[in-house]
């Protein structure tokens, strides 16, 4: 054997050796990553159950005995926090309502945040709040005419329920309508966003002012503005829970194709997957998710829990679950420090909330800026 | 052979504007297409008829022996688009994220199993990124995010491989490697549809060129293609390219 031959086969053991080593590593950071997630997403998810449980039991506590048992437990606790901080906020069961609004919010529009964000349809969020503002707008009207006091036939909405309802219904429909005016318009993609985003604030005014005449009912058309703790009914808590669960089941069984579509439309085309379709589906979702968050956050804002929390987590994360994982976690965390803070500080929730997720935004570029500068030292 | 993609009699109209003309070609198993023609020659327009996105006005497409519309076997395409060497996107996906997609068609709605880790593995393997598997895809340079792509391709098992002018805004010895990588996975069996724009790669490459500009040029092995009229016909006389020579 001649030396080159030795030199050769000891190269081949080399290489051999160095991608198993690159395989090893790989394996080893796909569960080191992968570990970090469940842990975020336990923990955050139990957080979310005991909220959803709050819900049911506040909901069922006058027909089902345990559930009574479970409302009063929540109360205790509450107490035993109000006695550490020295406040009188988390006895009461309107807290604990608001707070699980506020976590189910910060869950749900983060997931999908991550995805509008990553098809520069940031603004969508904004856009659907209003349509949802003309919804309220379209519900006084319905419920003046009607007498509709939202009851359907299983749930009793009630009478903001009724209006929220209506609501629902309009920002959906306002959604279509929207992806409906994006492929069919000859214009750059955000000009049928700013369309239907002041044309659905027309059509509310208008509706709001008119209906004043003949409405039976008074509508905190100030507090769907800025976002209120104080409309965040049992109806509105029982719709937020109702439609988070529908809304993470969805993503969850389709998150596959949307990341697909996202990353890669047209080879997702190709692939043979209805992108309009899931395009729909997405807008559809973030309009009923809307509806939900503008009871806390208000019109206004409503976009910042869609877009902020995505935002910080696209500058920190390494893979795209990993976004959606620290998008939710930066939502909750943004949510339950922003409520509990306006709770102590007599603020509105909506300023707050915003306020937090900016903070961590801006916290995350701190920080992916370090990162990034070490990296280029090394 | 068997033919893979059958284009016959093509006919395609956008708005008023004909956008082609009766084009008729096939491209058999195991071969290397270089699709060339000038810029709004209806390159992509054949493309998408041939993915089966857009369905021809006159004529007919068969992909694998099936209508390109009706075509269901989607994991046997493999795509590369034009916008897979874009910068701007942002979004943090890792390599492996990416060439996970590949196994995406084959799966469905249902989780990815260890035999599918290991198809994605070898592909990474196979294109010779595995060691940046972990990376995100958009800090990466044009040259390792095409190899990214065809990893995809390879992990979804594509008999056929398409590829829309993927070397735009790569450097020149990236773009030779990424090539070099193209004609190893076609000698493995692999057949290559490539759209370019660069005739000096079409010659240097492929094995088969078509030649468009609405209608079909030029139909056949690449070496007959500088000798022929077709550049002149379909690019007009100042279409201006550099001859090389073929080894």
């Amino acid at each position: 054997m001649s030396k080159d031959d030795l030199i050769d086969a000891d190269g081949g053991i080399n290489a051999t050796d160095n991608r198993v080593a690159t395989l090893n590593r790989r394996r080893l950071s796909r569960r080191h990553r992968v570990g970090l997630e469940a842990v975020g997403i336990g923990l955050f998810g139990l957080l979310t159950i005991a909220m959803i449980l709050f819900l049911l039991a506040e909901w069922l506590r006058g027909s089902v005995e345990p559930m009574s048992l479970l409302y009063d437990q929540y109360l205790i606790i509450g107490e035993w926090i109000d006695f550490a901080l020295g406040t009188i906020v988390f006895e009461f069961g309107s807290t604990w309502r608001a707070l699980a609004a506020g976590l189910l919010i910060g869950l749900v529009a983060p997931m999908l945040g991550t995805f509008l964000i990553h098809q520069q349809m940031a603004l969508i969020g904004e856009t659907l709040a209003h349509t949802a503002f003309a919804g309220v707008a379209a519900g006084v009207v319905v419920v003046a005419f009607t007498g509709w006091g939202g009851s359907l036939i299983l749930v009793d909405l009630g009478s903001q329920g009724g209006l929220l309802f209506v609501a629902l219904i309009v920002s959906a429909l306002g959604a279509l309508g929207l992806q409906w005016l994006s492929q069919h318009s000859n214009s750059y993609g955000d000009v049928p966003i700013a369309i239907v985003l002041a044309g659905s604030f027309a059509i509310g005014t208008l509706l709001i002012s008119w209906s004043r005449e003949f409405a039976p009912i008074s509508v905190d058309i100030e507090g769907f503005l800025f976002g209120s703790l104080a409309i965040v009914t049992l109806q509105g808590a029982r719709l937020i829970a109702v439609l988070s669960v529908l809304v993470v089941g969805i993503v969850v069984i389709h998150f596959k194709q949307f990341v697909f579509i996202t990353f890669d439309e047209e080879a997702a085309r190709v692939a043979g997957l209805p992108v309009t379709q899931y395009n729909t589906l997405l807008v559809v979702m973030t309009a009923v998710v809307v509806v939900g968050a503008m009871q806390i956050l208000g019109v206004i804002l409503v976009a910042a829990m869609l877009v902020v929390p995505a935002a910080a987590a696209s500058q920190l994360a390494v893979s795209f679950r990993e976004t959606v994982v620290l998008a939710v976690i930066f939502g909750q965390l943004s949510a339950l420090a922003g409520l509990i803070f306006s709770m102590v500080a007599s603020l509105p929730p909506g300023g707050s909330i915003v306020v937090v997720a900016i903070g961590i935004y801006l916290l995350a570029i701190f920080v992916s800026n370090r990162s990034v500068q070490s990296m280029s030292i090394h | 052979m068997t033919g893979v993609v059958e284009v016959e009699n093509v006919w395609f109209v956008y708005d008023t504007n004909l956008a082609l003309k009766d084009v008729s070609l096939n491209i058999e198993e195991g071969q290397y297409l270089g699709l060339i023609g000038p810029n709004g020659s209806g390159k992509t327009t054949l493309l998408r008829l041939m993915l089966g996105l857009l369905q021809p006005d006159r004529g007919s497409v068969r992909l694998f022996g099936k209508p390109s519309t009706d075509f269901r076997q989607r994991e046997r395409i493999g795509y590369v688009s034009q916008r897979s060497t874009d910068r701007d996107t942002a979004m943090p996906m890792t390599v492996e994220e990416v060439v996970e997609m590949g196994r995406y068609a084959h799966r469905g709605r249902r989780r990815l199993q260890a035999c599918d880790h290991r198809i994605i593995d070898e592909a990474l393997e196979r294109v010779g990124i595995a060691d940046i598997s972990e990376q995100r895809i958009d800090r990466l340079s044009g040259g390792q995010r095409q190899r990214a792509f065809i990893a995809r391709a390879l992990a979804s098992e594509a008999d056929l491989l398409v590829l829309d002018e993927p070397t735009v805004g790569v450097d020149a010895s990236s773009r030779d490697n990424f090539y070099g990588l193209l004609s190893r996975l076609n000698k493995d069996g692999i057949t290559i549809l490539l759209v370019e724009h660069d005739i000096d790669v079409i010659t240097t490459h492929v094995d088969t060129v078509a030649c468009i500009n609405r209608e079909l040029y030029y139909h056949g092995d690449s070496v007959s293609f500088l000798e022929s009229d077709a550049l002149t016909d379909a690019y007009g006389t100042h279409h201006g390219i550099l001859h090389h020579d073929h080894p």
